[in-house]
């Protein structure tokens, strides 16, 4: 056993750290330091940096701009720029749809998409959940029926994060009813140019637009843009999904956060004092700081290889494990920094105008920027328990880890 | 980073899990517990016979030099074992108290006598009022001559009952009682003229004693490292306590939590067997999470053991035992309500676990008072900037 980090793997610590220092653009890192939502132009903006670098998709192999780095230095980069904090990579692309056109797609879609994916060329988003298909995925009904050199799409998605910014979308789609539902599902690149597709918003609890409904009618897709067979969707959407593994608990983002929070709480008076010496308040905050050690230890010992791999029986239910553990704490953090703000988080600022809504506001001040964001931050973020395979499907995938079956 | 056990270290883990299976069953410790004792002089010397008393001590000595890695190896087989035998105050923190603090003379003369198993020791340092405040010593040392003369109270001193030599901390100098500078440590014999002891079982089936000190009479070989400078080392060894502590949590959490598992797979309530039910398999998932999220941290105390920067390891250690802490409450209770009334008996394997964690939980630092203190310490992430001190909490300073 080596407990730390190694002398080679504190170089690439610093040389992330370095990179990221000199690299990360000013107004990004401070929109990322304060919750605001960041732009597509953003994103784009960081991963072109990042691919100028050759870091654009560490992960991936050699040939397509992989870097060879060891699972360790892998998470080491994850973490080092969700902490700093720099813009996370668009995970539907680098992470998911990447990785599946690299194991099981053609060559020819290899060559179309992947150097567009690591240059952020194309935006992806991905088609999975249904209205009638949540947590019971295989549950999907959007048809895809063949005709000639096509497939005709009908049917409806829903959550589809970002859709109204995407290029394509990775979608699960209906080619035949099997015995068992998850035979018979097909995994399909729709160019969401396509005439007859529609994508209507849906507003979240904290106002804003990131979630979209979109619906298919009679669109046609080349059966050229077919990942792998037909009919064997669900293995490649299953492979797609374990690929979050790496990144899921998101130490990093809860790491910055609570390092804000704690600069913060400094300036901000409670009772005459300092919130940071509010011995409630520092406890909790220092409770949460355990959890998140722990599972910075724990998400190391899946990444470097534990032995037997802990009592969880698999590294899926391990996985589940960081999931929950992961969303936990990330609330638990957005929480502080409402408490934090206390009535400053009261004023609604509009995301998509920057402002006040009402028509008593008599002047500049009325509230901080990072204040501003504490409440929708803290609204939106419920979210984390639920997608990705809501808390209590986590919980079933661990139980099956633990009681067999 | 790397987690895998190394060849030796594996053959440590195996050769002690054997030896639990085979050697101590859970009715066989129950006939342990029932000797004059309350624990197995045969089981003992068996480990001695396998070097396990020496593992951690010093080559030179008769040991087999082994480090935190090997603590955590072996207290998480005795936790899972539940074993009664004086390990903890014996070796962890006698051995680690010599090894440390004594003189060469003094290691030479006890060290191998601890590995072979004849020699065992008493850490005599809590008492009434001082809880996990380590500075808060009462107990007097005062010169005589060319001796020392002690007097005072020890509280809970484990295995101090059985305890051949108490490793007695007393206050030679200071401020006030409460001053980190002033306290020594003294090499007791336990039979010395006005040592009275007073033992008895602790809640998880061990042994403990309360130690009082009248005019005893020691001589100046008696004191371990420099007189008034004692505090560092405790503290030290504290760090060392916890480790041990946490890593003996784990095994015991682990054997609640299969034991739980296996319990849900063949208990039948209505028509089913109880793993059928998906709310009690999510308990025990979050017992399975707990317990994980619990491990991680018992090898991150293990690990900042070698921390130099005394802040750091300070703010592990309390980090560590907060997780614990709080872990093996939640895994302890919830497998005492899925075991439902069978649980409850003193048959049932889980209570003596339950049993033991809390007590566990207990030693060196309940998980609150940890929280007071990395609280108070800024916590594990640091903000860029210093944080503001908050006023000192008063620990043990009342009454």
């Amino acid at each position: 056993m080596y407990l730390q980090l190694t002398p080679r793997e504190l170089t690439f610590r610093d040389e992330v750290r370095a990179f990221l220092s000199s690299s990360v653009p000013r107004d990004i890192r401070e929109k990322m330091l304060n919750d605001g939502r960041l732009s597509k132009e953003d994103i784009v903006r960081w991963q072109r940096i990042l691919n100028v670098k050759g870091w654009a998709v560490p992960h991936w192999p050699v040939e397509w701009g992989g870097t060879n780095w060891t699972a360790v230095e892998r998470y080491i980069f994850r973490e080092e720029m969700q902490a700093f904090p720099a813009p996370p990579p668009l995970d539907f692309a680098v992470d998911m749809i990447g990785p599946v056109l690299i194991a099981h797609g053609s060559d020819e879609q290899k060559r179309q998409f992947l150097p567009r994916i690591a240059n952020l060329d194309d935006w992806w988003c991905q088609g999975f959940s249904e209205p009638g298909a949540g947590s019971d995925l295989a549950a999907l009904k959007t048809a895809a029926r063949r005709d000639g050199d096509e497939y005709v799409l009908n049917g409806q998605k829903i959550w589809t994060t970002m859709a109204h910014y995407a290029d394509w979308m990775f979608c699960l789609v209906r080619t035949a009813r099997g015995e068992k539902k998850q035979n018979g599902i097909s995994f399909l690149l729709v160019n969401m140019k396509s005439e007859g597709i529609t994508v209507r918003p849906i507003i979240t609890m904290e106002g804003d637009h990131e979630v979209n409904e979109v619906f298919f009618d009679d669109v046609r897709v080349p059966a050229a843009n077919l990942v792998g067979e037909q009919d064997r969707g669900w293995d490649y959407a299953k492979f797609l999904l374990s690929n979050e593994r790496a990144t899921i608990a998101r130490v990093g983002v809860s790491k910055a956060r609570i390092r804000r929070i704690k600069e913060l709480a400094a300036s901000e008076y409670c009772m005459g004092r300092p919130m940071i010496e509010n011995r409630r308040f520092r406890e909790k905050l220092a409770a949460v700081e355990v959890e998140l050690k722990a599972l910075e230890m724990t998400q190391l010992r899946l990444v470097a290889g534990e032995e037997g791999n802990g009592r969880t029986g698999s590294s899926d239910a391990t996985a589940s494990l960081l999931k929950i553990k992961g969303a936990e704490i990330q609330q638990a953090t957005t929480e502080l920094l409402v408490e934090l703000a206390g009535h400053f988080a009261m004023p609604f600022i509009d995301n998509e105008s920057q402002e006040l809504v009402g028509d008593c506001w008599n002047g500049p001040f009325v509230t901080p920027e990072w204040a501003a964001r504490a409440a929708p931050t803290y609204f939106h973020w419920r979210k984390m328990s639920i997608y990705g395979g809501s808390d209590e499907i986590q919980r079933n995938v661990l139980a099956r880890g633990i009681f067999g079956r | 980073m790397d987690f895998r056990l190394t060849d030796e270290q594996r053959l440590l883990k195996d050769t002690l899990n054997r030896l639990i299976a085979e050697q101590y069953p859970f009715d066989r410790r129950r006939q342990y517990q029932s000797e004059k004792d309350g624990w197995s002089r045969a089981a003992w010397a068996r480990l001695a016979d396998l070097g396990i008393l020496g593992v951690l001590l010093p080559e030179r000595y008769g040991g087999a030099g082994g480090g935190p890695i090997e603590a955590m190896i072996i207290m998480s087989a005795f936790g899972r074992g539940l074993l009664l035998e004086p390990f903890f105050a014996t070796v962890v923190l006698g051995g680690n108290l010599l090894t440390l603090g004594a003189s060469e003379a003094q290691k030479v003369l006890l060290l191998p006598a601890l590995a072979s198993g004849k020699l065992l020791l008493g850490f005599a340092h809590t008492e009434r009022h001082s809880r996990h405040d380590l500075a808060n010593v009462a107990t007097r040392a005062r010169r005589d001559g060319l001796q020392w003369v002690l007097d005072g109270e020890k509280c809970v001193v484990l295995h101090g009952d059985v305890a051949d030599k108490l490793l007695v901390s007393a206050r030679s100098g200071g401020e006030d009682q409460y001053d980190e500078d002033g306290i020594s440590l003294f090499l007791v014999d336990a039979e010395a003229s006005g040592v009275s002891r007073r033992d008895y079982r602790t809640q998880d089936g061990l042994r403990a004693a309360s130690v009082s000190l009248t005019d005893v009479h020691v001589s100046s070989d008696a004191l371990i490292g420099t007189s008034d400078a004692a505090f560092p080392l405790i503290e030290e060894v504290a760090h060392h306590a916890i480790a041990a502590i946490c890593a003996e949590m784990v095994g015991a959490m682990e054997e609640m939590q299969e034991q739980t598992v296996e319990y849900l797979k063949t208990r039948v309530q209505f028509g089913a067997p109880l793993s059928k039910f998906q709310v009690l398999q999510h308990r025990a998932v979050d017992m399975l999470m707990a317990l994980e999220q619990a491990r991680s941290m018992a090898m991150f105390a293990t690990m900042m053991l070698g921390e130099k920067d005394l802040t750091e390891r300070r703010r592990a250690m309390s980090a560590a035992k907060i997780q614990l802490g709080r872990s093996s409450r939640f895994v302890g209770q919830q497998a005492i309500q899925l075991h439902g009334g069978i649980g409850m008996t003193m048959d049932c394997k889980i209570g003596h676990y339950f049993k033991r964690t809390t007590m566990l939980d207990l030693q060196f630092g309940g998980a609150d008072l940890h929280l007071q203190e990395l609280a108070e310490m800024g916590g594990l992430i640091s903000p860029g900037a210093p944080l503001p001190r908050m006023d000192r909490p008063i620990v043990g300073r009342s009454l």
